[in-house]
């Protein structure tokens, strides 16, 4: 159950769009963006407040993948894996914090909640091959040494 | 306008919505898997692709029809591309064919037949799915879903509820419900309609035929059964007989054969439901109640009403259904010692409807604490039953209903096409100065086919406002028009069927959904035609029951009590 | 506010005037490639040196600067194209332009006191080439060789400021169509010009203009399809960063040309500075009235909505595109209906892509015939690339229509990295296919790269050596569309799955011989049967290297052979017995036991056993364990 707090926050991004099928997709943003990640309940009562169906709410949301219903860490890590990072040898990358944080194709959060590992089709950096955001900061040139070197200083801001 | 080439030959069309349309006119099967002509065309299967003269491929679902057209549907690549489409869609399919409650209907299968695919090269890797059990009408299995969308579609189109949905994408889409909750979890009425368009075993009527089996093999048990009125034009195409002919008596016969015990027909209650809802009518009218007055005999509706629109729950009739009055009546006759003869009593009811299946398990479906239709089947059902107790069913003779509560009138069998419980309810009233005469009742609208009809009817000095409507879909506009005070009815009839019982989500599915609705409606009115008792106050048994040992207990046995 | 044609050009007229009087304009990168390796930071810290240094004033505009004092700007640019080698930092005096590379925090104070307040150049940040060193911006061989339209300003001017934008002439093509030209000339005008949507389809963007102006409804909508999705393509990024209000005015002057009241710019989730950068455009134009109702006094009513993508490609595909901006699964529908008779909400639309948009104040202003001198006949103009891939120069480029791969790759693109051999180039992205050094002479156009089973498509161009598998590469485009699929038609969704099955078994040394030919049959009915366009050109990537490397496809099954070493599978660790010294440190680290021998002697790898895991290769002191083909 989620606290009175998530309910009010909802209403107010709400308040910021017409109350109609196409606010579907920004206010659940919103809500992402505020929460790292998109509670079941908060996507129930958007949709009923917007006057749409669950069924609709879920399927909307289960097709883009930028939507999670389980909570993120706080630093998202997202491996660019598009065609220039994939030739420049990307998965080097994504399997060497894989390991370092004992996460899987499956399993993309870490239990402390502090790193989620996911991969992204392209950043848009492809001059800088192979790429990787960390929340909304694009890193360049990656090497598994360099993405281990960036985990440790995560880790030690905490 | 204008005329179409279809393999060399050329055919006229005039405002046909779709290419697909010509060619089935012209005689010519294309597969299709997600086409139903009354739904939003979704374009997924591409099995309808056909070829013009220039080599151009297109879906001929989703193309309008220009005049001058060369099309060709069979030509070598597009059945060799239909075939490997099949068989892609069969291996990531179930494929324990013969124990598929689909078995011999599946769309799926036939193609797979027809287009030759003998070899499946790929393995299903997709993991299997539990199958859903939980609602008491409908079964779902993922493993045997082809994303075809139709039940999504029937859900949201038809009914405007949109319980079903697209989740996920890629080769992760599945169709269910919001969160993948259980059926049974969720607002679905129960009506039946995902079910009717879905062209493999995904959606499925959950049986109650081994209970009923088992009953019927119990020495101690008497079974009793009903037959509700849309279930008697349903039957004959199954056994090669004319469609929509009406097979009430056979029926009878086949299920006398079966072993039950006694056999009633359902247009009993139908006339006890226009004898206590016309009474109801006239009481709110003439006490200013609630209305407009709502029907109750659609358990879809009900439901509907309860989930959605909870502020009209005073409005719809505090009658039980036909099935449900019935069942209380015969199960209070059984209470009497002296009738019951040591026995115990199941009762049984044959519906086209799934949804009854969910109305008998009601709380308000229950008297002096029990259960009163202990067992639903639908029609479906009744065929397999049929054929599994191997009788000949063509050749039956007919049969009548048993006694004491053997009699029904015309205006209880128009019930099963939508307008008909209307039409009872004004034969009701008819008769004496200042109400309509039975031609006048016939031609008042209340016969047509729209999703919506209005049409008023002068009563005694006052105009009624009345509106019949047909899906749920419908019923969410009227409902709205209430709401908004834009309209004002005195009474609305609902079945949440498109067309009424006939088209129940029970029904046996042949042929095309037009012709299905058209030849069992005029089957109805066919019966209703040759029945001499046309209006239910003149059905003899109404005065037996009203002055005889249950005239105390016609609000616990005809009423429920769960909308107050 | 900016309420006239007058006022419009009396305000570019003052920003002219403004622009010339800086002193000095430090330029700062801000693509989403120099952002990346730190070039906020260096406009930060140019920005507090240029505050803190006497004489020196920082000016946001130049009209708040004492006259005796140096005003100094500092300002942030679109992409200056030339990604690998950020930060890039030019250094702009009049036409005098320092073109700085890879600039580093440390190097920042003595650009501002050598070059800025002083005349010198700093030669140690200038770019290189051979022996050569270059200046100008314009004189480096990979934008010397360029031919600029869409990109003209990109990485010249302050992205962010419509000033900016005023005063190297914008807005000027948006005044000469609403005054002097009728809506019909408009159309006629982009018709004439030949203009191909850049997107993919190349289809005629008059044409489409026409038929919108044409239905009877009267509420129409201008949609920009920016979800740029194809992994290795960022053109359409770096206009919205780099140029947000040139693709602005083309979509207005579609607007005033359908006469359309909204406009809606969708954009892929990871451009988060592409969105940025635009709604700070639109919120400038609505101050100034520029974007709103009734437009320079005119009848003309334009409102820009920003909508974000949210993670899938297929959103790029045009009835998915206007689905998800109507709040719904990105599905594409069945067409007909088209877009352009019933798109967004139902309503007739205009959809192109943002370099399209970005074409068209210029064919405006400059006219048909400009437009159709550049370029080919069948497609004139200009065409943006994102260079990537092993090549010595990536990054972001655009060339007339026409231009040849052997220009693309190695006149502006340098060749290939560390002189490596050429073996192919993907083009199109997920939905094109490869051209080999036999294309390498074949002018690019719409219509001939069609005929080497490819695409032009938006503008991907990743280049690969010798060291890349294609068979993987195709298996890599494979495995992204299937999971970018939308799982609507049955020909996709099913199809692509069990052609990725097979190229991951191909892979993998498990393939059959039959597996080609079933991979056809599956290509073939997809190309047929899909949905949409995407689903139709899925199947391109795997048709394109079955064509033209067929021979790797066989050796990988027959002979379980990767010629590139790139199939782990396919690989065979083997020790050289020359230089392994048997110190059994390798057999110690075999997770299998695969490594067997005796101390001091040369080891053995038994590949049966072997897993391919490389831990022997990463433990060997002697580098004595190589990987076989």
């Amino acid at each position: 159950m989620l606290d009175a707090s998530y309910y009010r926050k909802t209403d107010e991004i709400i308040s910021r769009y017409v109350r109609d099928a196409r606010s579907l997709i920004p206010i659940m943003q919103d809500i992402q963006a505020e929460y790292r990640y998109l509670p079941a309940e908060l996507l129930s009562y958007v949709a009923k407040q917007i006057g749409i169906t669950e069924a609709k709410a879920y399927s909307v949301a289960t097709f883009y993948e930028n939507f999670s219903f389980e909570a993120k860490g706080k630093y998202v890590i997202k491996v660019c894996d598009g065609t220039a990072c994939h030739v420049r040898h990307s998965t080097p990358v994504l399997e060497a914090l894989w390991k370092e944080l004992g996460l899987s194709k499956k399993k993309h959060t870490t239990d402390d909640m502090l790193f989620t590992v996911e991969t992204v089709s392209c950043l848009g950096a492809c001059g800088l091959a192979p790429t990787m955001m960390v929340n909304d900061q694009v890193h360049p040139s990656m090497t598994p040494e360099k993405a281990l070197a960036l985990i440790e200083e995560l880790r030690g801001k905490g | 306008m204008g005329t179409i080439t279809i393999n060399g030959k050329k055919y006229e069309f005039t405002n046909e919505k779709n290419v697909l349309t010509i060619i089935r006119n012209a005689g010519i099967e294309v597969p299709t898997l997600c086409y139903q002509p009354e739904l939003s065309v979704f374009g997924a299967c591409r099995l309808c692709t056909v070829e013009d003269d220039r080599g151009r491929c297109f879906a001929s679902c989703s193309e309008e029809p220009r005049d001058g057209m060369v099309i060709y549907t069979h030509t070598e690549r597009l059945r060799k591309h239909r075939k490997l489409i099949v068989e892609l869609l069969l291996a990531a399919h179930c494929r324990d064919c013969t124990t598929c409650d689909k078995h011999g209907k599946c769309k799926l299968q036939k193609l797979a037949y027809q287009l030759g695919v003998n070899q499946v090269r790929f393995e299903n890797h997709r993991e299997e799915q539990p199958v859903d059990f939980s609602s008491p009408s409908i079964v779902r299995d993922p493993n045997k879903c082809v994303l075809c969308g139709n039940c999504v579609r029937a859900c949201s189109e038809l009914q405007g509820i949109g319980v079903l949905g697209f989740a996920h994408r890629g080769t992760d889409a599945i169709v269910t419900p919001a969160f993948n909750r259980l059926m049974g979890d969720t607002n679905c009425v129960s009506c039946g309609q995902c079910r009717v368009v879905c062209p493999t075993g995904a959606l499925t009527i959950h049986h109650n035929m081994t209970e009923v089996w088992q009953a019927l093999g119990d020495k101690d048990t008497r079974v009793v059964v009903q037959i509700a009125p849309a279930v008697r034009v349903a039957v004959s195409e199954a056994f090669g007989l004319p469609k929509g002919e009406n097979s009430i008596g056979k029926i009878v016969a086949a299920l006398h054969r079966m072993g039950f015990d006694e056999v009633y027909d359902t247009i009993y209650s139908a006339d006890l439901t226009i004898m206590e809802e016309s009474a109801e009518f006239l009481d709110r009218v003439a006490n200013g109640g609630t209305l407009p007055l709502m029907t109750s005999c659609c358990p879809a509706w009900v439901k509907f009403v309860e989930n959605e629109y909870p502020e009209f729950k005073p409005n719809v009739s505090t009658c039980r259904s036909p099935q449900g009055m019935f069942s209380a009546v015969l199960k209070e006759y059984y209470r009497d010692e002296k009738n019951a003869q040591g026995k115990k009593t199941k009762v049984v009811s044959i519906m086209p409807c799934t949804a009854k299946k969910m109305e008998a398990k009601r709380e308000d479906y229950h008297t002096f604490g029990e259960q009163d239709t202990d067992m639903v089947l639908t029609t479906t059902e009744l065929i397999r039953m049929i054929d599994a107790a191997g009788i000949n069913f063509e050749t039956l003779p007919s049969e009548a209903c048993d006694m004491p509560f053997g009699i029904g009138s015309g205006g209880g069998v128009i019930f099963g096409t939508t307008g008909g419980v209307t039409e009872a309810v004004l034969r009701r009233l008819s008769g004496g100065e200042g109400t309509p005469t039975m031609a006048a009742i016939e031609d008042c609208g209340v016969r047509g086919k729209e999703g919506i009809r209005e049409f008023t009817v002068p009563y005694k000095g006052i105009d009624v406002n009345i509106c019949v409507a047909s899906g749920l879909a419908n019923a969410r506009k009227v409902l709205e028009s209430v709401k908004s005070g834009e309209k004002n009815y005195h009474f609305i009839e609902v079945m949440a069927c498109p067309g009424g019982c006939v088209m129940g989500g029970g029904q046996p599915i042949y042929g095309t959904k037009a012709t299905r609705v058209e030849t069992r409606r005029q089957g109805l009115y066919n019966a209703d035609s040759d029945m001499v008792i046309k209006k239910p106050h003149e059905n003899p048994l109404m005065d037996v029951f009203y002055n005889g040992p249950f005239k105390d207990k016609t609000h616990e046995l005809l009423h429920t009590s769960h909308h107050e | 506010m900016i309420k006239t044609a007058e006022e419009l050009a009396q305000a570019q007229k003052n920003a002219c005037e403004e622009i010339k009087q800086y002193d000095c304009r430090i330029l700062v990168c801000s693509g989403t490639g120099c952002i990346a390796t730190g070039s906020h930071k260096i406009h930060e810290i140019f920005s507090e040196l240029v505050k803190q240094t006497e004489g020196v004033e920082l000016v946001f505009s130049p009209c708040g600067g004492h006259h005796d004092e140096k005003s100094v700007g500092v300002k942030k640019t679109g992409c200056q194209g030339f990604c690998e080698l950020g930060p890039l930092v030019r250094i702009q005096k009049g036409d005098k332009v320092i073109q700085y590379v890879k600039v580093q925090p440390d190097d920042c104070k003595e650009i501002l006191e050598k070059s800025v307040i002083g005349d010198e150049i700093i030669e140690r940040l200038l770019y290189k080439k051979g022996d050569k060193a270059y200046v100008q911006p314009d004189e480096i061989p990979f934008i010397a060789k360029q031919t600029r339209i869409v990109l003209e300003n990109c990485g010249k001017f302050d992205a962010e400021s419509l000033e900016e934008y005023l005063a190297a002439g914008g807005f000027a093509a948006l005044k000469k169509a609403m005054f002097e030209m009728t809506r019909d000339e408009v159309i006629d005008e982009v018709d004439k010009s030949g203009l191909r949507g850049r997107g993919g389809g190349g289809f005629p963007t008059g044409k489409k203009w026409k038929q919108v102006a044409r239905q009877k409804e009267t509420v129409r909508y201008v949609v920009c399809n920016g979800d740029e999705g194809d992994p290795g393509a960022f053109m359409d990024g770096s206009v919205m960063e780099g140029d947000p209000f040139k693709l602005i005015e083309g979509m207005m002057i579609a607007g005033y040309a359908v006469r359309a009241d909204n406009g809606y710019i969708y954009v892929r989730a990871e451009y988060p500075m592409s969105v940025a950068r635009l709604k700070n455009a639109i919120a400038q134009l609505e101050e100034r009235g520029l974007l709103g109702d009734n437009i320079l006094g005119s009848d003309f009513s334009f409102h820009m909505h920003i909508n974000k993508g949210a993670g899938a490609f297929v959103c790029g595909e045009g009835s998915a595109l206007t689905a998800s901006i109507e709040g719904n699964r990105g599905m594409p529908r069945t067409k007909p209906p088209r877009t352009v008779e019933k798109g967004l909400w139902e309503k007739p639309t205009v959809l192109n892509n943002v370099e399209t948009y970005a074409n068209v104040p210029k064919i405006i202003l400059q006219g048909a015939d400009w437009f159709k001198s550049i370029g080919t006949p069948g497609s004139p103009g200009c065409k943006t690339f994102s260079l990537t891939g092993a090549i010595e120069n990536t990054g972001l480029i655009e060339v007339p229509m026409g231009s040849t791969l052997r220009q693309i790759i190695f006149d502006i693109g340098g060749g290939l990295k560390n002189g490596a051999e050429f073996k192919a180039v993907q083009i199109g992205g997920p939905s094109g296919g490869c051209l080999t050094e036999a294309h390498l002479d074949v002018p690019l156009d719409f219509d001939n790269v069609k005929k080497y089973n490819a695409i032009i498509g938006s503008g991907g161009m990743v280049v690969m050596g010798q060291d890349t598998c294609m068979v993987e590469v195709a298996r890599f485009f494979m495995s992204f569309t299937q999971r970018e699929s939308c799982g609507k038609c049955t020909p996709c969704r099913e199809g692509t799955k069990r052609m990725l099955e097979i190229l991951e078994r191909i892979v993998n040394g498990q393939g059959k011989l039959e597996d080609l030919d079933t991979l056809e049959e599956l290509a073939k009915m997809i190309q047929t049967m899909a949905l949409c366009g995407l689903g139709k050109s899925a199947p391109l990537p795997v048709l394109s290297t079955l064509a033209t490397f067929r021979d790797e496809y066989i050796e990988h099954i027959v002979d379980k052979k990767c010629r590139a070493k790139q199939c782990t599978a396919l690989r065979r660790y083997v020790i050289n017995p020359e230089f392994c010294k048997g110190c059994s440190k390798c057999a110690r680290n075999c997770p299998v036991n695969a490594i067997s021998g005796v101390v001091k002697k040369p080891y053995t790898i038994d590949s049966n056993k072997c897993i391919k895991c490389g831990a022997c290769k990463e433990n060997c002191a002697f580098d004595a364990i190589y990987v076989e083909a």
